[in-house]
Protein backbone atom coordinates (compact mmCIF):
# COMPACT_ATOMS: atom_id res chain seq x y z
CA UNK A 1 0.00 0.00 0.00
CA UNK A 2 1.51 3.65 -0.85
CA UNK A 3 2.35 5.09 2.55
CA UNK A 4 -0.20 8.28 1.46
CA UNK A 5 -2.94 5.84 1.35
CA UNK A 6 -1.86 5.00 5.02
CA UNK A 7 -1.47 8.38 6.29
CA UNK A 8 -5.01 9.15 5.20
CA UNK A 9 -6.17 6.22 7.02
CA UNK A 10 -4.46 6.99 10.45
CA UNK A 11 -5.75 10.26 10.03
CA UNK A 12 -9.32 9.04 9.53
CA UNK A 13 -8.60 6.86 12.25
CA UNK A 14 -7.23 9.27 14.77
CA UNK A 15 -10.42 12.23 14.68
CA UNK A 16 -10.99 14.96 16.43
CA UNK A 17 -14.17 13.24 18.48
CA UNK A 18 -11.76 10.22 19.28
CA UNK A 19 -9.36 12.39 21.06
CA UNK A 20 -11.78 14.27 22.76
CA UNK A 21 -13.57 11.41 24.23
CA UNK A 22 -9.93 10.15 24.77
CA UNK A 23 -9.11 13.02 26.56
CA UNK A 24 -12.20 13.71 28.35
CA UNK A 25 -13.63 10.05 28.95
CA UNK A 26 -18.05 10.56 29.66
CA UNK A 27 -19.35 8.33 32.30
CA UNK A 28 -16.21 7.68 33.66
CA UNK A 29 -16.45 6.55 37.36
CA UNK A 30 -18.24 4.14 39.04
CA UNK A 31 -21.60 4.19 39.37
CA UNK A 32 -24.32 3.44 42.18
CA UNK A 33 -26.30 -0.10 42.97
CA UNK A 34 -24.53 -1.44 39.63
CA UNK A 35 -26.50 -4.53 38.82
CA UNK A 36 -23.30 -5.46 36.95
CA UNK A 37 -19.60 -4.92 36.94
CA UNK A 38 -17.44 -6.72 33.89
CA UNK A 39 -14.62 -6.39 33.97
CA UNK A 40 -12.88 -7.00 30.21
CA UNK A 41 -9.15 -7.06 29.63
CA UNK A 42 -7.25 -6.93 26.28
CA UNK A 43 -4.02 -9.02 27.71
CA UNK A 44 -2.37 -8.53 24.06
CA UNK A 45 -1.93 -4.31 24.76
CA UNK A 46 -2.91 -4.07 28.38
CA UNK A 47 -6.49 -2.45 27.76
CA UNK A 48 -8.75 -2.67 30.32
CA UNK A 49 -11.77 -1.06 31.46
CA UNK A 50 -14.77 -2.41 33.99
CA UNK A 51 -17.82 -1.40 32.50
CA UNK A 52 -21.07 -0.84 35.68
CA UNK A 53 -24.32 -1.11 34.16
CA UNK A 54 -27.67 -0.63 36.09
CA UNK A 55 -30.71 -1.60 34.55
CA UNK A 56 -34.36 -0.44 34.53
CA UNK A 57 -37.70 -1.25 33.19
CA UNK A 58 -36.33 -3.66 30.66
CA UNK A 59 -33.58 -0.67 29.84
CA UNK A 60 -30.38 0.61 30.83
CA UNK A 61 -30.60 3.21 33.71
CA UNK A 62 -27.20 4.26 34.41
CA UNK A 63 -23.78 2.75 33.09
CA UNK A 64 -20.21 3.95 33.89
CA UNK A 65 -16.38 2.56 33.39
CA UNK A 66 -13.10 2.69 34.91
CA UNK A 67 -9.46 1.60 33.57
CA UNK A 68 -6.98 2.53 31.31
CA UNK A 69 -6.15 1.99 27.93
CA UNK A 70 -5.35 3.07 24.33
CA UNK A 71 -7.52 6.18 22.67
CA UNK A 72 -9.61 3.92 20.50
CA UNK A 73 -10.78 1.54 23.68
CA UNK A 74 -11.32 4.81 26.02
CA UNK A 75 -12.99 6.37 23.41
CA UNK A 76 -15.04 3.47 22.11
CA UNK A 77 -16.24 2.93 25.69
CA UNK A 78 -17.16 6.57 26.16
CA UNK A 79 -18.94 7.14 23.16
CA UNK A 80 -20.84 3.64 23.77
CA UNK A 81 -21.73 4.94 27.20
CA UNK A 82 -23.26 8.36 25.24
CA UNK A 83 -25.17 5.83 23.36
CA UNK A 84 -26.75 3.14 25.07
CA UNK A 85 -27.98 5.28 28.31
CA UNK A 86 -31.62 5.37 28.61
CA UNK A 87 -32.27 2.56 25.15
CA UNK A 88 -33.75 -0.97 25.32
CA UNK A 89 -32.15 -3.62 25.66
CA UNK A 90 -33.39 -4.31 22.49
CA UNK A 91 -32.33 -1.50 21.27
CA UNK A 92 -28.81 -1.67 22.39
CA UNK A 93 -28.61 -4.90 20.74
CA UNK A 94 -29.19 -3.47 17.39
CA UNK A 95 -26.93 -1.01 17.75
CA UNK A 96 -24.21 -3.23 19.04
CA UNK A 97 -24.48 -6.02 16.05
CA UNK A 98 -24.45 -3.16 13.98
CA UNK A 99 -21.43 -1.02 15.33
CA UNK A 100 -19.67 -4.29 15.26
CA UNK A 101 -20.06 -4.78 11.30
CA UNK A 102 -19.13 -1.42 11.58
CA UNK A 103 -15.58 -2.04 12.58
CA UNK A 104 -15.18 -5.35 10.83
CA UNK A 105 -15.62 -3.37 7.51
CA UNK A 106 -19.41 -2.82 6.46
CA UNK A 107 -19.72 0.34 4.61
CA UNK A 108 -23.04 0.27 4.87
CA UNK A 109 -22.74 -0.07 9.15
CA UNK A 110 -20.34 3.21 8.37
CA UNK A 111 -23.11 5.13 6.74
CA UNK A 112 -26.04 3.92 8.98
CA UNK A 113 -27.11 7.79 11.02
CA UNK A 114 -28.47 5.18 14.24
CA UNK A 115 -24.78 4.76 14.99
CA UNK A 116 -24.27 8.66 15.43
CA UNK A 117 -21.02 9.48 17.03
CA UNK A 118 -20.27 6.28 16.97
CA UNK A 119 -19.28 6.29 13.18
CA UNK A 120 -16.30 8.01 14.04
CA UNK A 121 -14.68 4.84 14.63
CA UNK A 122 -15.65 3.41 11.65
CA UNK A 123 -11.75 4.09 10.42
CA UNK A 124 -10.97 1.23 12.91
CA UNK A 125 -11.95 -1.55 10.40
CA UNK A 126 -8.84 -0.38 8.13
CA UNK A 127 -6.42 -1.74 11.12
CA UNK A 128 -6.95 -5.07 11.98
CA UNK A 129 -4.45 -4.76 15.14
CA UNK A 130 -6.98 -2.56 16.67
CA UNK A 131 -10.71 -3.75 16.22
CA UNK A 132 -10.55 -5.74 19.68
CA UNK A 133 -9.50 -2.26 21.16
CA UNK A 134 -13.07 -0.72 19.84
CA UNK A 135 -14.74 -4.13 20.56
CA UNK A 136 -13.42 -4.17 24.54
CA UNK A 137 -16.19 -1.83 26.01
CA UNK A 138 -18.99 -3.41 23.79
CA UNK A 139 -17.87 -7.09 24.93
CA UNK A 140 -18.34 -5.83 27.97
CA UNK A 141 -21.63 -4.72 27.22
CA UNK A 142 -22.49 -7.76 26.01
CA UNK A 143 -21.65 -9.73 28.64
CA UNK A 144 -23.67 -7.11 30.95
CA UNK A 145 -26.22 -8.36 29.17
CA UNK A 146 -26.10 -11.94 28.93
CA UNK A 147 -25.83 -11.64 32.82
CA UNK A 148 -29.43 -9.73 33.13
CA UNK A 149 -30.71 -12.23 30.49
CA UNK A 150 -29.85 -14.86 32.70
CA UNK A 151 -31.11 -13.50 35.99
CA UNK A 152 -34.67 -12.56 34.18
CA UNK A 153 -34.49 -16.56 32.95
CA UNK B 1 27.69 -0.54 2.97
CA UNK B 2 24.38 -1.35 4.62
CA UNK B 3 23.88 -4.74 5.32
CA UNK B 4 19.96 -4.71 4.54
CA UNK B 5 20.58 -6.05 1.22
CA UNK B 6 21.56 -9.34 2.92
CA UNK B 7 17.79 -10.05 3.97
CA UNK B 8 15.31 -10.39 1.52
CA UNK B 9 12.30 -9.26 3.60
CA UNK B 10 14.38 -6.01 3.92
CA UNK B 11 15.50 -5.84 0.30
CA UNK B 12 11.77 -6.18 -0.98
CA UNK B 13 10.42 -3.31 0.96
CA UNK B 14 12.67 -0.21 0.37
CA UNK B 15 10.20 2.15 2.91
CA UNK B 16 10.53 -0.57 5.66
CA UNK B 17 12.31 0.04 8.91
CA UNK B 18 12.31 -2.75 11.47
CA UNK B 19 13.02 -1.82 14.82
CA UNK B 20 11.26 -5.09 16.49
CA UNK B 21 14.03 -6.91 16.15
CA UNK B 22 13.97 -7.76 19.73
CA UNK B 23 10.57 -9.82 18.98
CA UNK B 24 12.31 -11.59 16.03
CA UNK B 25 15.09 -10.81 13.78
CA UNK B 26 14.78 -10.79 9.89
CA UNK B 27 16.55 -13.72 8.14
CA UNK B 28 19.90 -13.15 6.06
CA UNK B 29 19.19 -15.01 2.78
CA UNK B 30 22.54 -17.24 3.32
CA UNK B 31 20.38 -18.71 6.39
CA UNK B 32 17.33 -19.31 4.46
CA UNK B 33 19.48 -20.87 1.35
CA UNK B 34 21.03 -22.91 4.31
CA UNK B 35 17.69 -24.09 5.39
CA UNK B 36 16.77 -24.96 1.82
CA UNK B 37 20.16 -26.53 1.19
CA UNK B 38 19.61 -29.09 3.71
CA UNK B 39 16.20 -30.10 2.42
CA UNK B 40 17.36 -30.27 -0.68
CA UNK B 41 20.67 -32.43 -0.31
CA UNK B 42 21.03 -33.70 2.78
CA UNK B 43 17.23 -34.88 4.31
CA UNK B 44 16.73 -37.88 5.81
CA UNK B 45 15.88 -38.80 9.80
CA UNK B 46 18.91 -37.96 12.09
CA UNK B 47 20.35 -41.16 14.04
CA UNK B 48 18.01 -43.79 12.33
CA UNK B 49 18.78 -44.93 8.84
CA UNK B 50 21.72 -47.12 7.99
CA UNK B 51 22.09 -45.76 4.84
CA UNK B 52 24.58 -42.74 3.58
CA UNK B 53 21.78 -39.53 3.42
CA UNK B 54 20.57 -40.38 7.14
CA UNK B 55 24.38 -40.04 8.47
CA UNK B 56 24.84 -37.17 5.96
CA UNK B 57 21.75 -35.76 7.83
CA UNK B 58 23.11 -36.63 11.38
CA UNK B 59 26.64 -35.27 10.23
CA UNK B 60 24.77 -31.59 9.39
CA UNK B 61 22.38 -31.85 12.64
CA UNK B 62 25.95 -32.91 14.68
CA UNK B 63 28.10 -29.81 12.62
CA UNK B 64 24.76 -27.51 13.48
CA UNK B 65 25.80 -27.90 17.51
CA UNK B 66 29.19 -27.81 17.10
CA UNK B 67 28.97 -24.71 15.81
CA UNK B 68 26.53 -23.03 18.41
CA UNK B 69 28.60 -24.45 20.97
CA UNK B 70 31.55 -22.69 19.70
CA UNK B 71 30.03 -19.34 19.48
CA UNK B 72 28.46 -19.36 22.76
CA UNK B 73 31.89 -20.97 24.75
CA UNK B 74 30.49 -24.57 25.65
CA UNK B 75 33.74 -26.95 25.39
CA UNK B 76 31.11 -30.01 25.45
CA UNK B 77 28.49 -29.58 22.06
CA UNK B 78 26.79 -32.51 23.99
CA UNK B 79 25.81 -30.28 26.88
CA UNK B 80 23.84 -27.99 24.33
CA UNK B 81 20.31 -29.56 23.69
CA UNK B 82 18.84 -27.76 20.72
CA UNK B 83 14.67 -26.91 21.90
CA UNK B 84 11.96 -25.12 19.98
CA UNK B 85 13.43 -22.03 21.68
CA UNK B 86 13.74 -20.21 25.10
CA UNK B 87 10.73 -20.91 26.55
CA UNK B 88 10.83 -24.48 25.74
CA UNK B 89 14.65 -24.42 27.22
CA UNK B 90 13.43 -22.89 30.27
CA UNK B 91 10.62 -25.00 31.04
CA UNK B 92 12.50 -28.16 30.41
CA UNK B 93 14.54 -26.95 33.32
CA UNK B 94 11.63 -25.55 35.22
CA UNK B 95 9.68 -29.18 34.67
CA UNK B 96 12.91 -31.23 34.62
CA UNK B 97 14.70 -30.41 37.03
CA UNK B 98 12.56 -28.40 39.13
CA UNK B 99 9.77 -31.06 40.03
CA UNK B 100 12.64 -33.61 41.45
CA UNK B 101 14.69 -31.15 43.42
CA UNK B 102 12.68 -28.25 44.78
CA UNK B 103 10.39 -28.92 47.75
CA UNK B 104 8.33 -27.53 50.18
CA UNK B 105 10.35 -24.38 52.75
CA UNK B 106 12.49 -24.37 49.70
CA UNK B 107 12.92 -21.08 47.97
CA UNK B 108 13.02 -19.95 44.37
CA UNK B 109 14.64 -15.96 43.49
CA UNK B 110 13.15 -14.49 40.02
CA UNK B 111 13.60 -10.75 39.44
CA UNK B 112 11.31 -7.62 38.35
CA UNK B 113 13.03 -7.63 35.28
CA UNK B 114 11.66 -11.40 34.10
CA UNK B 115 9.86 -12.25 30.40
CA UNK B 116 6.97 -14.24 31.61
CA UNK B 117 9.00 -16.97 30.33
CA UNK B 118 11.71 -16.98 32.86
CA UNK B 119 8.84 -15.66 35.65
CA UNK B 120 5.79 -18.02 34.97
CA UNK B 121 7.40 -21.00 35.13
CA UNK B 122 9.11 -20.74 38.13
CA UNK B 123 6.20 -18.88 40.30
CA UNK B 124 4.12 -22.21 39.20
CA UNK B 125 6.84 -24.54 40.31
CA UNK B 126 6.75 -22.59 43.12
CA UNK B 127 2.93 -23.11 43.73
CA UNK B 128 2.86 -27.29 42.95
CA UNK B 129 5.83 -27.74 45.25
CA UNK B 130 4.65 -25.11 48.05
CA UNK B 131 8.34 -23.20 48.00
CA UNK B 132 8.25 -19.79 48.22
CA UNK B 133 8.43 -17.56 45.35
CA UNK B 134 10.79 -14.25 46.13
CA UNK B 135 11.31 -11.80 43.59
CA UNK B 136 14.81 -9.59 43.46
CA UNK B 137 13.87 -5.54 43.01
CA UNK B 138 15.13 -3.34 40.95
CA UNK B 139 16.54 0.08 41.00
CA UNK B 140 15.09 3.04 39.84
CA UNK B 141 16.96 3.16 36.66
CA UNK B 142 15.63 -0.27 36.01
CA UNK B 143 18.99 -2.23 36.78
CA UNK B 144 18.46 -5.20 39.22
CA UNK B 145 19.32 -4.49 42.93
CA UNK B 146 22.23 -6.64 44.12
CA UNK B 147 21.08 -5.58 47.22
CA UNK B 148 17.95 -6.70 47.22
CA UNK B 149 19.19 -9.47 45.70
CA UNK B 150 22.07 -10.64 48.60
CA UNK B 151 19.41 -10.34 50.84
CA UNK B 152 16.87 -12.36 49.20
CA UNK B 153 19.58 -15.18 48.83
CA UNK B 154 19.83 -17.68 51.56
CA UNK B 155 21.17 -21.02 52.61
CA UNK B 156 17.13 -21.99 51.42
CA UNK B 157 17.48 -20.76 48.02
CA UNK B 158 17.64 -23.64 45.23
CA UNK B 159 17.41 -21.17 42.42
CA UNK B 160 17.87 -18.48 41.23
CA UNK B 161 16.39 -17.31 37.35
CA UNK B 162 17.62 -13.59 36.14
CA UNK B 163 18.21 -12.72 32.53
CA UNK B 164 21.38 -11.61 31.03
CA UNK B 165 19.62 -8.92 28.89
CA UNK B 166 16.17 -7.23 29.68
CA UNK B 167 14.04 -7.67 26.48
CA UNK B 168 11.69 -4.54 27.62
CA UNK B 169 14.75 -2.27 28.88
CA UNK B 170 18.03 -3.29 27.35
CA UNK B 171 19.49 -3.15 30.75
CA UNK B 172 22.67 -5.57 30.60
CA UNK B 173 23.02 -7.39 34.11
CA UNK B 174 26.15 -8.15 35.77
CA UNK B 175 25.72 -12.33 34.98
CA UNK B 176 28.93 -13.39 36.66
CA UNK B 177 28.99 -10.98 39.38
CA UNK B 178 25.55 -11.98 40.03
CA UNK B 179 26.52 -15.69 39.92
CA UNK B 180 29.64 -15.39 42.10
CA UNK B 181 27.06 -13.89 45.10
CA UNK B 182 24.92 -16.56 44.88
CA UNK B 183 27.34 -18.90 45.15
CA UNK B 184 28.52 -16.96 48.19
CA UNK B 185 25.31 -17.40 49.77
CA UNK B 186 23.51 -20.61 48.72
CA UNK B 187 23.69 -23.96 46.82
CA UNK B 188 21.50 -22.31 44.30
CA UNK B 189 21.85 -23.13 40.84
CA UNK B 190 21.14 -20.00 38.25
CA UNK B 191 19.33 -20.36 35.49
CA UNK B 192 20.36 -17.66 32.72
CA UNK B 193 17.81 -16.36 29.88
CA UNK B 194 20.10 -15.05 27.49
CA UNK B 195 17.51 -14.93 24.21
CA UNK B 196 18.22 -11.14 24.14
CA UNK B 197 21.81 -11.80 24.85
CA UNK B 198 23.45 -14.08 22.55
CA UNK B 199 22.21 -12.50 19.61
CA UNK B 200 23.95 -8.99 20.40
CA UNK B 201 26.86 -9.70 22.67
CA UNK B 202 29.60 -12.21 22.78
CA UNK B 203 28.74 -14.61 25.79
CA UNK B 204 31.05 -17.09 26.96
CA UNK B 205 28.80 -19.90 29.31
CA UNK B 206 31.86 -21.21 30.63
CA UNK B 207 33.28 -18.17 31.65
CA UNK B 208 30.45 -16.84 32.55
CA UNK B 209 29.50 -19.34 35.00
CA UNK B 210 25.35 -19.86 35.31
CA UNK B 211 24.61 -23.24 35.46
CA UNK B 212 21.62 -22.99 32.88
CA UNK B 213 21.55 -20.95 29.87
CA UNK B 214 19.11 -20.39 27.30
CA UNK B 215 18.21 -18.44 23.65
CA UNK B 216 16.19 -19.02 20.86
CA UNK B 217 17.58 -19.19 17.22
CA UNK B 218 15.37 -16.71 15.46
CA UNK B 219 16.25 -13.52 17.41
CA UNK B 220 19.51 -14.17 15.86
CA UNK B 221 18.97 -14.32 12.45
CA UNK B 222 18.27 -17.71 12.55
CA UNK B 223 15.04 -19.48 11.70
CA UNK B 224 11.84 -19.50 14.42
CA UNK B 225 11.54 -23.18 16.11
CA UNK B 226 15.07 -23.66 17.30
CA UNK B 227 16.42 -23.00 20.33
CA UNK B 228 19.37 -24.20 23.07
CA UNK B 229 19.87 -25.08 26.51
CA UNK B 230 23.00 -25.20 27.76
CA UNK B 231 23.71 -26.87 31.46
CA UNK B 232 26.35 -28.05 33.38
CA UNK B 233 26.65 -32.01 32.47
CA UNK B 234 26.51 -33.32 36.09
CA UNK B 235 23.10 -31.48 36.04
CA UNK B 236 22.18 -32.55 32.79
CA UNK B 237 22.94 -35.81 33.96
CA UNK B 238 21.26 -36.58 36.99
CA UNK B 239 17.84 -34.77 36.05
CA UNK B 240 14.78 -37.09 34.51
CA UNK B 241 14.07 -36.59 30.85
CA UNK B 242 11.49 -33.66 29.66
CA UNK B 243 9.62 -35.40 27.29
CA UNK B 244 10.12 -39.52 26.63
CA UNK B 245 9.76 -41.17 22.84
CA UNK B 246 11.80 -41.97 20.20
CA UNK B 247 15.90 -41.02 20.12
CA UNK B 248 16.00 -40.53 23.68
CA UNK B 249 15.67 -43.81 24.70
CA UNK B 250 18.56 -46.61 25.45
CA UNK B 251 16.79 -50.05 26.63
CA UNK B 252 13.03 -50.07 26.46
CA UNK B 253 12.06 -53.03 28.43
CA UNK B 254 8.31 -53.76 29.23
CA UNK B 255 7.70 -51.66 32.70
CA UNK B 256 10.99 -49.57 32.22
CA UNK B 257 13.34 -47.34 29.84
CA UNK B 258 16.86 -46.35 30.27
CA UNK B 259 18.00 -43.12 28.68
CA UNK B 260 20.26 -42.22 25.83
CA UNK B 261 23.39 -40.27 26.38
CA UNK B 262 23.50 -35.83 26.04
CA UNK B 263 22.38 -34.38 24.48
CA UNK B 264 20.15 -37.01 23.07
CA UNK B 265 18.21 -37.69 26.37
CA UNK B 266 16.51 -34.23 25.98
CA UNK B 267 15.97 -34.27 22.65
CA UNK B 268 12.92 -36.88 21.91
CA UNK B 269 11.37 -37.40 18.91
CA UNK B 270 12.92 -36.35 15.26
CA UNK B 271 14.86 -33.58 15.56
CA UNK B 272 14.35 -30.19 13.91
CA UNK B 273 17.63 -30.58 12.01
CA UNK B 274 17.37 -28.31 9.10
CA UNK B 275 16.30 -25.34 11.76
CA UNK B 276 19.77 -26.16 13.40
CA UNK B 277 21.48 -26.05 10.30
CA UNK B 278 19.54 -22.55 9.50
CA UNK B 279 21.45 -21.55 13.28
CA UNK B 280 24.27 -23.46 13.00
CA UNK B 281 24.41 -20.75 9.24
CA UNK B 282 23.39 -17.35 11.20
CA UNK B 283 26.16 -18.12 13.55
CA UNK B 284 28.92 -17.57 10.40
CA UNK B 285 26.52 -14.82 9.64
CA UNK B 286 26.90 -13.01 12.84
CA UNK B 287 30.40 -14.64 13.36
CA UNK B 288 31.46 -12.85 10.01
CA UNK B 289 30.56 -9.67 11.08
CA UNK B 290 31.79 -10.04 14.38
CA UNK B 291 29.93 -10.11 18.33
CA UNK B 292 31.89 -6.69 19.58
CA UNK B 293 30.77 -4.83 15.84
CA UNK B 294 27.30 -6.08 16.39
CA UNK B 295 27.01 -4.23 19.53
CA UNK B 296 28.63 -1.37 18.76
CA UNK B 297 26.56 -0.99 15.30
CA UNK B 298 23.12 -1.54 17.93
CA UNK B 299 24.17 0.76 20.76
CA UNK B 300 25.40 3.82 18.31
CA UNK B 301 22.04 3.12 16.56
CA UNK B 302 19.96 3.05 20.01
CA UNK B 303 21.85 5.65 21.53
CA UNK B 304 21.42 8.51 18.85
CA UNK B 305 17.56 7.65 18.80
CA UNK B 306 17.73 8.21 22.28
CA UNK B 307 19.72 11.42 22.41
CA UNK B 308 17.21 12.40 19.26
CA UNK B 309 13.78 11.04 21.12
CA UNK B 310 14.71 12.95 24.56
CA UNK B 311 15.03 15.94 22.61
CA UNK B 312 10.96 15.83 22.09
CA UNK B 313 8.58 17.46 24.92
CA UNK B 314 7.23 14.52 26.10
CA UNK B 315 8.97 11.69 25.60
CA UNK B 316 10.59 9.56 28.78
CA UNK B 317 12.82 7.04 28.08
CA UNK B 318 13.32 3.89 30.61
CA UNK B 319 15.97 2.21 31.88
CA UNK B 320 19.89 2.73 32.41
CA UNK B 321 21.86 5.01 30.31
CA UNK B 322 22.25 4.07 26.09
CA UNK B 323 25.65 3.08 27.32
CA UNK B 324 24.81 0.62 29.25
CA UNK B 325 22.05 -0.99 27.32
CA UNK B 326 22.12 -3.46 24.11
CA UNK B 327 20.08 -1.83 21.42
CA UNK B 328 16.77 -1.32 22.98
CA UNK B 329 14.81 2.05 24.13
CA UNK B 330 11.94 1.64 25.63
CA UNK B 331 9.95 5.05 25.57
CA UNK B 332 6.81 6.58 26.10
CA UNK B 333 5.34 9.78 24.53
CA UNK B 334 3.27 12.23 27.41
CA UNK B 335 -0.36 10.61 27.41
CA UNK B 336 -0.49 9.27 23.64
CA UNK B 337 -0.84 5.33 24.40
CA UNK B 338 2.32 3.22 22.86
CA UNK B 339 -0.35 1.35 20.77
CA UNK B 340 -1.83 4.30 19.40
CA UNK B 341 2.05 5.05 19.12
CA UNK B 342 2.56 2.03 17.17
CA UNK B 343 -0.29 2.57 14.86
CA UNK B 344 0.62 6.07 13.82
CA UNK B 345 4.19 4.59 13.72
CA UNK B 346 3.06 1.27 11.27
CA UNK B 347 1.44 4.05 8.95
CA UNK B 348 5.04 5.49 8.21
CA UNK B 349 6.58 2.34 7.46
CA UNK B 350 8.09 1.96 11.18
CA UNK B 351 7.38 -1.41 12.94
CA UNK B 352 7.63 -0.61 16.89
CA UNK B 353 6.38 -3.27 19.27
CA UNK B 354 4.11 -1.39 21.92
CA UNK B 355 2.84 -3.29 24.91
CA UNK B 356 4.09 -4.85 28.03
CA UNK B 357 6.88 -6.84 26.30
CA UNK B 358 5.56 -9.85 28.34
CA UNK B 359 6.81 -8.17 31.38
CA UNK B 360 3.68 -7.45 33.65
CA UNK B 361 5.50 -7.48 36.71
CA UNK B 362 8.50 -4.57 35.57
CA UNK B 363 5.53 -3.03 33.54
CA UNK B 364 3.92 -2.63 37.78
CA UNK B 365 6.37 -1.27 38.94
CA UNK B 366 7.31 1.31 35.84
CA UNK B 367 4.22 2.11 36.98
CA UNK B 368 2.40 1.80 33.25
CA UNK B 369 0.56 -0.17 31.68
CA UNK B 370 2.64 -0.50 27.93
CA UNK B 371 5.40 0.96 26.40
CA UNK B 372 6.40 1.70 23.12
CA UNK B 373 9.69 -0.21 22.12
CA UNK B 374 12.42 0.02 19.21
CA UNK B 375 14.94 -2.42 19.40
CA UNK B 376 17.97 -2.05 16.83
CA UNK B 377 19.82 -4.61 14.94
CA UNK B 378 22.81 -5.20 12.19
CA UNK B 379 20.57 -4.52 9.41
CA UNK B 380 19.16 -0.87 11.09
CA UNK B 381 20.82 2.48 9.76
CA UNK B 382 20.51 5.99 10.11
CA UNK B 383 17.69 6.19 8.46
CA UNK B 384 15.48 3.99 10.51
CA UNK B 385 16.30 6.77 13.31
CA UNK B 386 14.75 9.44 10.66
CA UNK B 387 11.84 7.46 10.45
CA UNK B 388 11.31 6.42 14.04
CA UNK B 389 11.54 10.15 15.10
CA UNK B 390 9.59 12.01 12.41
CA UNK B 391 7.11 8.99 12.86
CA UNK B 392 7.03 10.21 17.18
CA UNK B 393 6.70 14.18 15.91
CA UNK B 394 3.74 13.03 13.87
CA UNK B 395 1.71 11.33 16.48
CA UNK B 396 2.46 14.47 18.57
CA UNK B 397 1.12 16.41 16.15
CA UNK B 398 -2.07 14.25 15.94
CA UNK B 399 -2.55 14.10 19.36
CA UNK B 400 -1.97 17.73 19.76
CA UNK B 401 0.68 19.24 21.40
CA UNK B 402 -0.64 20.72 24.48
CA UNK B 403 -1.54 17.53 26.02
CA UNK B 404 2.01 16.01 25.40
Amino acid sequence: MPPSDRSAQISALYQEMILDHYRKPRNKGAIENADASIPMKNPLCGDEITLQVRFADGSIDELGFTGRGCSISQASASMMTQLVKGKTLEEIEVVRARFREMVMGSEAAASDASLGSLRALSGVAKFPARVKCALLAWNALQAALELRRREDG
Amino acid sequence: MSRRADFPLLARNPGLHYLDSAATSQKPAVVLDAIRDFYETSNANPHRGAYALSVAATDRYDSARQTVAAFVGVADPNCLIFTRGTTEALNLIAFSWGRTTVRPDDEIVVTALEHHANFVPWQQLAIETGAKLRICELTSDGRLDLDSLASIVTARTRVVAINHVSNALGTINPVSEIVQLVRARSGAIVVCDGAQAVPHLKVDFDTLGPDFYAFSGHKMCGPMGIGCLIGRRELLEAMPPFQTGGDMVEFVHDDRTTWNALPHKFEAGTPNAADAVGLASAVDYLNAIGMDEVLRHERALMSEASDRLSEIDGVRIYGPPSAERSGVMSFTLGDVHPHDLATILDGEGVCIRAGNHCTQPLMRRLDVSATARASFYIYNDRSDIHALVDGVMKAKEIFGNAAV
